[in-house]
């Protein structure tokens, strides 16, 4: 048992850091924020250089053969800088489903254009009627002579504005809840037949809303047979992004424990009144029970057992969703007015930490998915 | 990172679970598990057994005893031992008292009381809070007045758990009246057999009897029982309050706990359906078992920690383990009682003792109630929670 970092990881964690702070201050971050889609390209060329596009791809693919942990550390330091580039959307979604259910031809094309910054990925997968069912897909593919034609509507597509190649979820054949027979395509974003709607989010990030209508297609690896696939990403993608919520609430809690000490109110730091000290304590114990399950996610992350990772990543996603809720609102609470303005950070990281709450299942959904699978203490000793 | 423990480890892990499992004996687990109170033999039994294997106090100096082992081999031992049922080595002796007399008695103190605390021949009991001090020990106000070679102890002390099986008392006494509050205190040790001594039991809104008063009424205490320095006594409670942390986050203890409920919910009916497929039950054991999970590895990650720490000085972080680890006892008491339903109102327990009548309702809903009520203490004990958060706001987030 062991939660240091390798020496390897630590140097990741650390140049991650350093360009972070270099490059992604509040106000630099408010430029990126105003740019094409919402994002910095040149952002993305320097995560390129610094290998973090092909992190989790094999060497032989130009990545850098990382796990889950490794993704852990990079999402951190993104949560705490409040990141906008598509990097989850490209490189643990889209990516990761190449990686899972491409062909090697596939693989060997794909990743190393991810790797070297040169393709932006969504996965166009979530439809209106889904909410955060993962096997309730709708939208058909269909043969069409030899060439794939998919039809359907997907919604809340992260980055589908400005991605150039969409993987998209159709279902080849069962029923529309069903998790046999879906499955997974290359769409170029700009073919015919593909309309999107992009917007900017309630945290900035961007999405779509995408209509296929016979829209050219090319199999992902075998036709109707995604779903493990997608279950997997998702999985892992759920990890990455409690990491990125650890950060978010490490950042916000930091944030907050300063204004205490510095903001004088009736000629003394407010932080000198028991109250406030004992509520950041208790946004401190949120964060640390947090920080403790988005570690027990990342570990199981990576593990073949699909119910037992589902089990642990659903618990995570809970302890997240409620950490980040009870952190983000005390964190505006104890920051009063200026917690309100789109001025100050404290409420961007709140926003973002609220919209991860809903992305890929709430607390809600998780919970109910964790109970419905008999917990996570077998009755057995 | 990695959550695996090594091959040792593990050996170690099934070495400590088979010895539990088989070594103490099951219809005591049970009483454990059932949150039935155990009799003095009973804890006597489990101690000595335990203390013939080496085992009761792990955690002491290898010359008296202890064995020496890394912070993961005693989170296994606590966490087996607690998740068998089996109840722990009494902690006024092994984790109060031994630690301060081996490391700040005199040798002949050693001698005389450390192996008999190891066995638990001597049953100690601490007789530390007052009426008029809680959270604030160090304005406690019990006297003792050097006259002589002997001490003359005045005074009460109180919240003294089973003290009506106690052989002997540690006792913060005031030896310097006029020194500042926390500098005229030592650290006595007091046979209660000694004339002048009363003891009166409290009873707790759970109907049970753990603690009680003590009064000291012109008690003479040989001066050879005087620990360390004269004055010194708030350093060595310190250290003691220090060793009172470790295994207070009790995952092991909930884990059985959570195990068992899932047993009772799924034998319990409610209209022709086991609780544990009623959908709102099952969510609120979910989310349980996650903040155990959670605590669970918040507690690995303070164990990891323990290899760089100082001996001695407890990580602040253990705070949290007190504080979700309370909490999360008292939710599991809730979800017992919400189990036993109406029938977690009848009151049966004087009954019970010594009784064959058949239990009134399920055999586990006559302990839910007082059960819950008891665990109201645990985040009131031990520095309360909102002493933890002081803890954790002064020495981690530094205000």
């Amino acid at each position: 048992m062991d939660f240091d970092l390798t020496d390897e990881q630590r140097l990741l964690r650390d140049s991650v850091e350093r360009l972070v702070a270099d490059r992604y201050g509040f106000e630099q971050r408010r430029k990126y924020a105003a740019e094409p889609g919402g994002w910095s390209r040149e952002m993305w060329a320097q995560y390129a250089e610094l290998g973090l596009l092909g992190l989790p791809f094999a060497e032989d693919h130009g990545g850098f053969g990382g796990g889950a942990a490794e993704t852990m550390i990079v999402m951190e330091a993104f949560g705490r800088a409040l990141i906008l580039e598509p990097y989850v959307a490209t490189v643990l979604l889209g990516g990761g489903l190449v990686q899972a259910a491409g062909s090697a031809a596939q693989q060997a094309e794909i990743l190393p254009r991810i790797a070297g910054g040169e393709t932006v990925l969504a996965f166009a997968h979530t439809e209106r009627q889904a909410r955060y069912d993962l096997a309730d897909v709708a939208t058909a593919a269909r043969q069409d002579g030899g060439a794939w034609r998919i039809t359907g509507e997907k919604g809340v597509v992260l980055h589908g504005d400005t991605a150039d190649t969409l993987v998209v979820s159709a279902r080849v054949s069962g029923g529309r809840r069903d998790a046999a027979g879906i499955g997974l395509f290359l769409v170029p974003a700009e073919a015919s037949g593909v309309t999107r709607r992009g917007y900017p989010a309630q945290d900035l990030l961007h999405g779509a809303e995408i209509s296929l209508h016979d829209a050219p297609a090319t199999p992902l690896g075998t036709p109707g047979e995604g779903f493990a696939a997608i279950a997997r990403v998702v999985d892992r993608t759920i990890a990455a992004l409690c990491a990125e919520a650890v950060g978010a609430m490490a950042e916000l809690h930091a944030m907050t424990v300063d204004y205490l000490k510095t903001r004088k109110q009736f000629g003394r730091p407010i932080g000198d009144f028991q109250v406030l000290q004992h509520r950041s304590v208790d946004m401190f114990t949120a964060l640390e029970q947090a920080r403790s399950m988005a570690m027990y996610a990342t570990v199981m992350a990576d593990s073949d057992d699909a119910d037992e990772r589902a089990r642990a990543v659903s618990a995570a996603k809970v302890q997240i969703g409620r950490s980040a809720r009870f952190v983000g609102q005390e964190a505006i609470q104890l920051h009063g007015g200026i917690g309100m303005t789109m001025e100050y950070k404290a409420g961007h990281l709140f926003k973002r930490l609220t919209m991860i709450d809903k992305a890929y299942g709430d607390a809600d959904h998780h919970l109910a998915r964790l109970a419905a699978a008999g917990g996570l203490f077998s009755e057995a000793a | 990172m990695d959550l695996n423990f090594t091959e040792e480890e593990l050996a170690f892990r099934d070495e400590c679970r088979r010895f539990f499992t088989t070594e103490i004996p099951a219809a005591l687990r049970e009483k454990v598990a059932q949150g039935d109170h155990l009799s003095k033999d009973e804890y006597v039994t489990t101690q000595r057994i335990l203390n013939a294997r080496g085992w009761a106090v792990p955690h002491w100096p290898v010359a008296w005893g202890g064995q020496d082992w890394t912070p993961v081999q005693t989170y296994l031992y606590q966490d087996e031992m607690q998740q068998a049922n089996v109840p722990a080595p009494l902690a006024f002796n092994v984790s109060m008292v031994g630690p301060v007399i081996a490391q700040f008695g005199s040798e002949a103190q050693k001698k005389r009381f450390l192996p008999r605390c190891a066995n638990l021949d001597d049953w100690w009991c601490q007789g530390f809070s007052e009426p008029g001090s809680g959270s604030d020990l160090a304005s406690l106000r019990t006297t003792a007045k050097r006259v002589g070679d002997k001490y003359i102890v005045n005074g009460q002390k109180t919240w003294t758990t089973l003290a009506q099986h106690a052989d002997w008392i540690f006792n913060l006494v005031r030896t310097d009246p006029t020194a500042k509050k926390q500098e005229g205190i030592s650290f006595l040790l007091i046979d209660m057999k000694t004339p002048g001594i009363k003891v009166r039991p409290i009873q707790t809104i759970d109907g049970g009897h753990e603690v009680n008063e003590v009064f000291f009424d012109d008690v003479e205490v040989p001066a050879e029982n005087l620990v360390g320095e004269e004055n010194k006594g708030w350093d060595y409670a310190k250290f003691l309050l220090g060793n009172e942390r470790t295994g207070i986050a009790r995952v092991g203890v909930s884990k059985a706990r959570i195990r068992r409920l899932k047993q009772l919910a799924a034998r319990e009916v409610a209209g022709d359906v086991p609780l544990i497929e009623d959908r709102r039950f099952r969510e609120k054991l979910a989310e349980v078992e996650i903040e155990l999970k959670a605590l669970e590895m918040t507690q690995l990650r303070v164990v990891a920690d323990e290899r760089r720490a100082v001996k001695g000085k407890p990580n602040p972080a253990s705070s949290i383990l007190k504080i979700k680890g309370s909490e999360i006892q008292q939710r599991i008491t809730e979800l017992t009682m919400d189990l036993a339903g109406p029938y977690a109102w009848p009151y049966t327990r004087d009954e019970d003792e010594g009784s064959n009548e058949p239990p009134v309702g399920p055999d586990f809903a006559a302990e839910a109630a007082p059960m819950y009520f008891n665990y109201r203490k645990v985040s009131i004990y031990g520095g309360s929670n909102e002493i933890q958060r002081n803890i954790i706001a002064k020495a981690i987030l530094g205000f």
